[in-house]
């Protein structure tokens, strides 16, 4: 783990765009090499936000404050160019690409990732392919169904972690993976990632959830909890139980005091 | 067909690049359509008197019948009409060196990697003879087997009783103007015959005729599947066709008999000037089964719906097709089928799909006549639009006229989604091959019946045309 934190976000103030609504004010984050955080909130508090605005979706305008990775200014790339620095944003609500096979779609994406100017092997590429779907216990048949086109929730999720698995982020930011999943599936999705963080130790991950049934899968170095578009508390794995007995109640005053 | 092909049955120490004395050598008609032209036309092709007779029938008719109101802007069409020449003879058709193309083209032909000698001939100033060995051995293959895979011009030459018995029987002349223009003034086109129970592994492309002489504007195009036979015939390149010419107007009749099963591929990009009208129909007999394979890109405007007459009991039709709108361009395609047998079933399914401020329109007929019991038809149409500014129309016609006919439709408009761009970039792919990836989903049941190549180009091609659709 190195001293200072590959990831750090300063002040960030961030607003839908056509609206012109802030949901974030001023916030705050630093994530280290290797380390697993999560970030807890109620609805609404800009959890999502905060996933978009890393990734950068073009809905949301950061107006003030910044974010770093690995010492670039993510704010100055475009989504497809953090990606390729090495940030992957798993979705809560993937999206359908009909027509595209999963493998055509990796394919692509991994091409994408190359350096300028060179050709992906495909040789190399379809031995990945199964041997990440080895790891992540996916059906290889998997690979040839059009993407998320007709998935349930859990093939969806699914989906999110073998292309993570594929790509293999420096920061993987898991925007409510968890959400909408039985207890296998939310399963599934945790050992994917533990098997990930295990394979890749210095890989930092941002897990974005409401409940703390995730945790019990996924061990958390530290947990922030978000109200309001800000970090109120920052901890270790104690606050998500706490949060699970007591629930939002105590930053619910915090809450209607910012508005 | 590109009509700027190779020359034919010249060797290549008669040919040159450099036709600094062209003009002395060169025959064409006049500009414009005229009796004069249509004989000269004729006489320059040594043809029998019934053939000329024919042609200045459909001239006739041609002048008979106004100009098409609905469809596309043809308003324009009567100045270039005026303008163009119906007819250069083969030997002579102006060559243009490959310093006069414009480098727009040869980037999109380096871009698309094709071999140069590929590039001279689809911008009509080489010849490919490497792939004469190839179509050489495949044409002994085929004459083996009885197969007939001639121009236009030899079939009637050397199969006079089988060209004359078929000939303007699918498409008359006077079907539509242009199919009149056409009968009158074609020159250029395929003749095949497939015999009896002949079944080709391999597909018949036009291709490998090409280099054999060039093609006109005025395409005339013959095919007989006899009782029983099964073959592919691909026409076409993915690659954009240049041209100085501006007009484009085939006909392409084909008749498949009893039990046989016949496909036809064809996957065009013309450039952006050429008005490109044509009018293509299969003849479907008992049992026999028709598949037109279309993929339209470029023009200015392309009319174009192939369409099968299901004739005999049993019989199936077909149509998938594909339209490209950029920028400045409209497809009005579709597909038409027409019922006259009981138990007869069809299908199209339509795909389109519109750039910046290009229109794709799908215009079908479906036609169940009184009497095809129990007909069946599915019609499917999607249309893709990539800009705000682009443009979809959907014109179905259905006719039943018998009872208890099944029939569906389906149409479907979608825009490329911003979560779907955001999903793709958010993998590290560019806006452009985030939207490239799209739309090849989107036309992939179509491009998965392509040969391999053609979808391998189709592919790239889409890759082109969405760099420029971006920002």
């Amino acid at each position: 783990m190195s001293d200072s934190p590959i990831f750090q976000i300063n002040n960030l103030h961030a607003r839908v765009l056509e609206e012109g609504t802030e949901i974030l004010h001023g916030l705050d984050l630093q994530i280290p090499a290797g380390e697993v955080h999560a970030i807890m909130g109620p609805n609404g508090s800009g959890k999502s936000t905060l996933a978009k605005v890393i990734a950068g979706h073009p809905e949301y305008e950061v107006t003030e404050g910044s974010i770093y990775f690995d010492g670039r200014n993510v704010l100055d790339m475009e989504p497809d160019e953090r990606s390729k620095a090495g940030i992957f944003l798993a979705f809560q609500y993937p999206v359908e690409i009909p027509g595209v096979s999963i493998a055509n779609f990796l394919r692509t994406a991994k091409q994408a990732h190359m350096p300028e100017g060179e050709e992906l092997d495909l040789f190399d590429f379809q031995d990945e392919l199964l041997d990440r779907m080895r790891l992540l216990d996916v059906d290889p048949t998997f690979a040839e169904r059009p993407v998320n086109d007709g998935f349930s929730g859990g093939e969806k999720k699914r989906n999110e972690i073998l292309q993570m698995a594929m790509l293999q982020p420096s920061l993987a930011v898991m925007d409510e993976t968890d959400s909408g999943l039985d207890i296998d599936a939310l399963k599934v999705v945790a050992n994917g990632v533990n098997a990930l963080t295990e394979e890749n130790p210095s890989m930092s991950v941002l897990l974005i959830t409401h409940y703390q049934r995730l945790l019990n899968y996924v061990k958390p170095d530290v947990v922030h909890v978000i109200v309001a578009g800000k970090i109120v508390r920052t901890g270790g794995p104690e606050v998500a139980l706490e949060l699970e007995e007591e629930g939002y109640a105590e930053f619910r005053e915090y809450e209607a005091a910012q508005q | 067909m590109p009509q700027n092909e190779t020359i034919q049955g010249l060797g290549l120490d008669q040919y040159k690049y450099d036709f600094v004395d062209e003009e002395k050598h060169v025959f064409r008609t006049q500009p414009g359509l005229s009796e004069d032209v249509v004989r000269q036309i004729s006489a320059q092709k040594g043809e029998p008197e019934w053939m000329l007779q024919a042609r200045l029938k459909a001239l006739e008719i041609y002048y008979s019948k106004p100009m098409p109101t609905w469809g596309g802007n043809l308003s324009d069409l009567e100045r270039v009409l005026d303008e163009i020449y119906f007819y250069v003879r083969p030997q002579d058709q102006m060559e243009h060196s490959w310093d006069d193309v414009p480098e727009s083209i040869k980037t999109t032909f380096e871009r698309l990697g094709i071999p140069e000698a590929e590039q001279k001939i689809l911008a009509g100033v080489g010849a490919q003879y490497e792939s004469e060995m190839v179509y050489h051995s495949l044409k002994k293959e085929w004459e083996d087997q009885g197969v007939i895979f001639d121009s236009i011009e030899e079939g009637l030459k050397n199969h006079p009783e089988l060209f004359r018995k078929y000939f303007g029987t699918v498409i008359p002349a006077a079907d539509n103007k242009f199919a009149a223009m056409n009968s009158a003034v074609w020159s250029g086109g395929s003749f095949v015959y497939i015999p009896k129970g002949v079944e080709l592994k391999t597909p018949l492309q036009a291709y490998f005729r090409i280099n054999q002489e060039k093609m006109g504007q005025f395409e005339r195009t013959l095919i007989i599947a006899d009782e029983g036979s099964h073959a592919h015939y691909i026409e076409g390149c993915t690659a954009p066709v240049y041209s100085t010419e501006s007009f484009h107007s085939g006909v392409i009749e084909i008749i498949v008999h009893r039990n046989a099963r016949f496909r036809y591929t064809t996957i065009q990009n013309w450039s952006n000037n050429m008005y490109n009208l044509v009018t293509q129909r299969a003849l479907v007999h008992e049992n026999a089964s028709m598949e037109w394979l279309d993929g339209n890109l470029g023009s200015k405007l392309t009319m174009k719906y192939p369409s099968c007459y299901l004739v005999g009991e049993g019989a199936h039709g077909e149509i998938l097709s594909i339209a490209y709108a950029g920028d400045g361009q409209h497809q009005d395609t579709g597909g038409k089928v027409v019922h006259v047998a009981p138990r007869t079933t069809s299908s199209i399914v339509s795909k389109s799909i519109s750039r910046g401020t290009g229109r794709a329109s799908y215009r079908g007929l479906l036609k169940v006549h009184k009497g095809a019991l129990h007909a069946r038809s599915n019609v499917e149409c999607d249309a893709l639009l990539i800009n705000d500014t682009s443009r979809t129309d959907t014109y179905p016609y259905i006719e039943i006229e018998e009872q208890g006919a099944n029939v569906g439709h389906e149409a479907t408009v979608s825009k490329v989604g911003d979560e779907q761009l955001f999903y793709l970039m958010s993998r590290g792919m560019s806006e452009a091959e985030a939207m490239a990836l799209i739309v090849r989903g989107f036309i992939e049941p179509i491009a998965k019946e392509l040969p391999m190549e053609y979808a391998v180009e189709l592919n790239r091609l889409i890759e082109l045309e969405m760099e420029g659709s971006v920002g």
